[in-house]
């Protein structure tokens, strides 16, 4: 092997590595939903390429209410899906768009987009 | 204490008033002579507004208010729960929960507790508390306290809920309770405490789907105008890229030459503009992809065309950095041509998209947009958002019918097809009831109205259709496991096919492992393996429910699919579950007519239900009823009664026995209906027997068709029933099923599906959902048939709104054809990704020498998404086969 092989391999090695650090290895830290005065545990997410937040954290028990904006004009993410909880919603650009349910169950859910190329997890405790 | 001047709203001490005037009992506090002179003018406006405490009434006035709220997810057993949670709160005197209405009675002193504590009282007991909504345009705002000014004046209208407005639009968006009295009272409001004029705002959902088809317009524009952008750019990009390969061009730019390296400097420049303009969204998917830690298809083709441009851009700038001059060709065109084709596919799936939710789109288009009703006395056209519960509505023929209700008055038929698939016009008369949506034929009549607004089964059905379509199948689980992979694995292999090629591959290797990374990174194509299926499934619950079929869930449509039994439940599913006249037996000459009037005559007095069979038999064959002069009920037995002179006796054996009628063969024949799973009844004339009159459940009519067509899709078609062996055999016989579960307690249902499903079987249980709740949700699949406007049905998976089994027959269908195209986009997207990923590495190269060009590669890529899609929409052309 000449030193460039070597020098290119390492190299893809090392960005290889990368990529499973980045994209897998790394646990992503949640954000509690808040008790509002509605009664709601509210929050709002950010949808842009993603969702931000995209690990949410609810109580059982009490009603959840997620607040959308959605700032891109992608279609991709123009539905967002929380089938375990069989929500969906439209989200127009640029509007809040409430997401109401009953977290009645404990554990980790996932919340996406329709094709399921943006996601986030909610986690009910 | 200050109160409101209930004309101008203006607060003011009652003390210092400068008028005070009695009015309906109440006193009001006026602020000014003009105030005064408008209350005068007409107290009752200002009057009817102001009702409570802070608007204008004395303190004396007030005392406990009455307020229904509407509840959500409010079952039976939730009842005593919540209403101890409001009883909870402090001036809160009376609760009362009706649990079937979804509703909550308070009394409260609005002096101690507001109506917002009183809901959230509601939802901290974990339940759903809202109600309508509606927008309120408001002009003649001129200052910033206008804004609480009038959210406090609506609020302070017993039923709204809440209120919220917002400076920007001018518009307020009222939140109420379905009973509040009249909506004109919210604009009087808004009027009285400023010079404000209030009017509805257009909204409703139909301007709102316009807006998201324009949205989508605009997108799908911008889309083409990119790809336009890069297809201009294109097609000169690719020919001078190549130059050697075209006569003319190879003698004007041979390789090498400086003229070429200024037409690639120009081409590099184009190509950013290309990457800029039209292939902004993937560099901005990326990177805010990245910033969440995910990567997806956006992340691929920036990467890839990005890492074509940075080649080709050092290796024209630097070439000396290049071992040899055949590293330093440039792959402008990969840029420019893979972005141009993947906006393309973009602006593709867009379009075909649109098409795959227009069932829910036709379910709103449904939707009436006016009702006349009766106010005041007078008839009035309104917009169907005012109709309140227990208005009153006239319907001519050939209009549409704006809500749910209940008729009153008058008779007609209805076409329910839109909402229940049955394609024959319904009559309807007087307490019948009337689906929201539908359209009156033949007659005018009138109801009253039941269920409004959110609650209709219309707006029920598209709810639970967009929630059913945002659920998903179980196989799409895996997938959705598989595709978080997905993208990062695509970089990775784009890699380690560079590394392969530069260290094995032939020469010039740069260039080989440049080429197969990116196409390894554009041709996988995460979107046709997301929306395989999510598309399927949209549109096939779609179509289900233009069908009158409404399916819950994903899990629903699969499990659907792989059915192997089914058990029909007997009362109301494949029969009617009431009696009707079936036989007339006659005793030598007598007259049908004759025996027929008589019996009839006297049931008409008797409360039971085989009486009312009677009735309804002998009026549907065109006999007229005679008054009867006496009618005496003989408990055990039957009746006596005397009618047109004649006595007369109606009942079973132990009657006649007892009165001493001899039956001849009639008892004999009474037998054999018997075993016919009918009830037989004796008629006794002037004390001789004069025949039998037989009712029975009857067979709905296309309840053996359904059955044949069920056996025929190879499930084993099982009939429960809590009557006894000998009406249950009866029964099956006449429809064709071979297995009877009979004398099965309703209790003893669920037990009864779970034996089944012991033999390994998968399990449908097809029931009215009225007390076999427990087996519905037992199955593994639960179809609640019949349902009329309660849609809403919690045990069920599957609804079906019309009462026909053939409805079963339809919903098995379509699931098998929904799961049918699931698993063709799914196979498709899968070989696609599988096959085509080893080819753009190159494994096809050592042995025919084939090596995928990135522009085939995005051509694919585009196609395949698009391919998906509208594999799915031909979903749309289904029809049920019978």
């Amino acid at each position: 092997m000449t030193p460039d092989k070597i020098i290119v391999t390492v190299l893809g090695l090392v960005f290889i590595a990368f990529i499973v650090w980045f994209f897998w290895m790394v646990k992503k830290a949640g954000v509690k939903a808040t008790l509002s005065s509605s009664g709601y545990q509210e929050l709002m997410v950010l949808v842009k390429g993603g969702y931000t937040p995209d690990v949410i954290v609810v109580e059982k028990g009490k009603p959840v209410r997620l607040n959308f904006v959605r700032s891109e004009s992608a279609s991709c993410s123009e539905l967002l899906l929380i089938p375990d909880f069989n929500k969906s919603a439209k989200l127009p650009e640029g509007e809040t768009v409430p997401v109401e349910f009953m977290p009645d169950k404990v554990g980790e859910f996932e919340f996406q987009c329709q094709m399921g190329m943006l996601r986030g997890k909610l986690i009910v405790e | 204490m200050t109160i409101h001047d209930p004309v101008c709203g203006m607060e003011i001490n009652p003390k210092s008033a400068f008028a005070t005037r009695q009015h309906m009992g109440r006193t009001f506090y006026l602020c000014s002579q003009s105030c005064a002179e408008k209350f005068d003018a007409d107290p009752h406006r200002y009057a009817s507004v102001v009702s409570s405490a802070t608007t204008g009434i004395a303190s004396d006035a007030s005392g406990p208010v009455r307020i229904a709220l509407p509840v959500g997810g409010l079952k039976k057993s939730g009842g005593p729960a919540l209403e101890g949670a409001l009883r909870a709160l402090s001036g809160v005197s009376k609760v009362t929960a009706n649990t079937k209405e979804g509703r909550v009675f308070v009394e409260y002193d609005p002096a101690r507790v507001t109506v917002t504590d009183l809901l959230d009282a509601v939802r901290s007991a974990g339940f759903i508390a809202d109600g309508q909504s509606m927008r309120l345009k408001i002009s003649g705002i001129y200052c910033a306290e206008c804004v609480v000014k009038i959210e406090d004046a609506l609020k302070a209208v017993p039923g709204v809920l809440n209120a919220t407005m917002n400076a920007a639009t001018n518009e307020v968006k009222v939140e109420y309770s379905p009973v509040i009295g009249d909506l004109g009272q919210l604009t009087k409001a808004v009027e009285s405490v400023g010079p404000y004029k209030a009017a509805r705002a257009a909204e409703a959902s139909e301007p709102e789907m316009d807006k998201e088809a324009q949205a989508m317009e605009k997108e799908y524009r911008s889309l083409m105008r990119k790809w336009w952008f890069g297809a201009a750019v294109g097609v000169p990009t690719m020919l001078l890229s190549y130059p050697w390969l075209f006569p003319v061009l190879r003698d004007w730019f041979p390789r090498g030459s400086s003229q070429l390296m200024y037409i690639w400097y120009g081409m590099g420049i184009a190509s950013l503009a290309v990457l800029i303009y039209s292939g902004n969204q993937f560099f901005t998917g990326m990177w805010e992809g990245l910033k969440h830690r995910s990567a997806n298809m956006h992340t691929l083709i920036a990467v890839g065309t990005g890492v074509a441009w940075l080649y080709s851009t050092i290796a024209m700038i630097f070439p000396q950095l290049f071992p040899s001059q055949e590293f330093t060709d440039v792959y402008y065109d990969v840029t420019v041509v893979v972005t141009a084709l993947v906006v393309l596919g973009l602006a593709m799936e867009l379009k075909a998209k649109g098409r795959t939710s227009e069932a829910i789109k036709k379910l709103i288009g449904l939707q009436a947009k006016t009702a006349r009703v009766v106010r005041d006395g007078k008839e009035i056209d309104i917009a169907v958002e005012e109709v309140l519960v227990n208005d009153i509505v006239i319907v001519r023929p050939g209009e549409k019918i704006p809500v749910d209700g209940e008729v009153i008055e008058g008779q007609s038929a209805v076409d329910e097809s839109m909402i229940t698939g049955e394609s024959l016009p319904v009559s309807k008369k007087i307490g019948d009831e009337v689906i929201g949506a539908t359209i009156n034929k033949t007659g005018a009549f009138k109801f009253r109205t039941t269920k409004v607004g959110k609650d209709t089964a219309l707006s029920n059905i598209i709810r639970l259709v967009q929630d059913a379509q945002g659920s998903k199948v179980p196989i799409q689980k895996i997938v959705d496991r598989v595709s978080a992979y997905f993208t990062p694995s695509v970089m990775i292999l784009a890699i380690l096919g560079f590394v392969i090629w530069y260290d094995f591959g032939p020469s010039p290797a740069l260039t080989y492992g440049l080429i197969v990374a990116v196409t390894t990174l554009i041709i996988a194509c995460p979107c046709a393996l997301g929306m395989a299926t999510p598309m399927s499934l949209t549109t096939g619950i779609g179509l289900g429910a233009q069908n009158g079929i409404l399916i819950r869930s994903g899990d629903a449509l699969q499990a659907a699919e792989k059915l192997n039994a089914i058990i029909l439940d007997k009362t109301g599913t494949i029969t009617f579950g009431k009696p009707s006249l079936t036989d007339v037996v006659l005793a030598a000459g007598q007259n049908e007519a004759d025996v027929l009037r008589l019996a009839a005559s006297v049931e008409k007095s008797s409360e039971h239900p085989l009486a009312l069979a009677i009735v309804e038999g002998a009026q549907a064959r065109g006999v007229k009823l005679s008054n009867i002069e006496t009618f005496d009920a003989i408990p055990g037995h039957g009746v006596s009664a005397k009618v047109e002179g004649r006595s007369i006796l109606i009942g079973n054996l132990k009657l006649m026995n007892r009165e001493g009628i001899a039956l001849g063969d009639l008892e004999e024949k009474s037998k054999s209906l018997a075993d016919n799973g009918k009830t037989p009844m004796y008629i006794a004339l002037d004390d001789k027997a004069a025949g039998i009159i037989a009712v029975a459940d009857t067979v709905k009519e296309d309840s053996k068709t359904a059955i044949a067509a069920m056996k025929k899709m190879g499930l084993e078609v099982v009939m429960i029933t809590g009557d006894n062996e000998r009406t249950a055999n009866a029964i099956a016989r006449q429809v064709g099923v071979d297995r009877v579960l009979a004398e099965v307690l309703p209790q003893d249902k669920a037990f009864n599906v779970q034996k089944l499903q012991l033999e390994g079987k998968r399990v449908a249980m097809v029931g009215d959902g009225i007390n076999d709740a427990p087996a519905l949700a037992q199955a593994d699949i639960g179809m609640a048939i019949g349902t009329g406007t309660d849609v809403a049905i919690e045990a069920s998976d599957i609804t079906l709104i019309k009462g026909s089994l053939m409805g079963v027959v339809t919903a098995i269908q379509l699931s098998r054809a929904t799961m049918r195209n699931v698993y063709q986009n799914l196979v498709g997207a899968f070989v696609y990704n599988s096959a085509g990923l080893p080819i753009a590495l190159g494994v096809l190269y050592p042995f025919f020498g084939i090596l995928l060009s990135p522009l085939l590669a995005a051509l694919a890529m585009s196609f395949s998404s698009v391919t998906v899609i509208a594999n799915a929409n031909r979903l749309k052309s289904w029809k049920p086969v019978h």
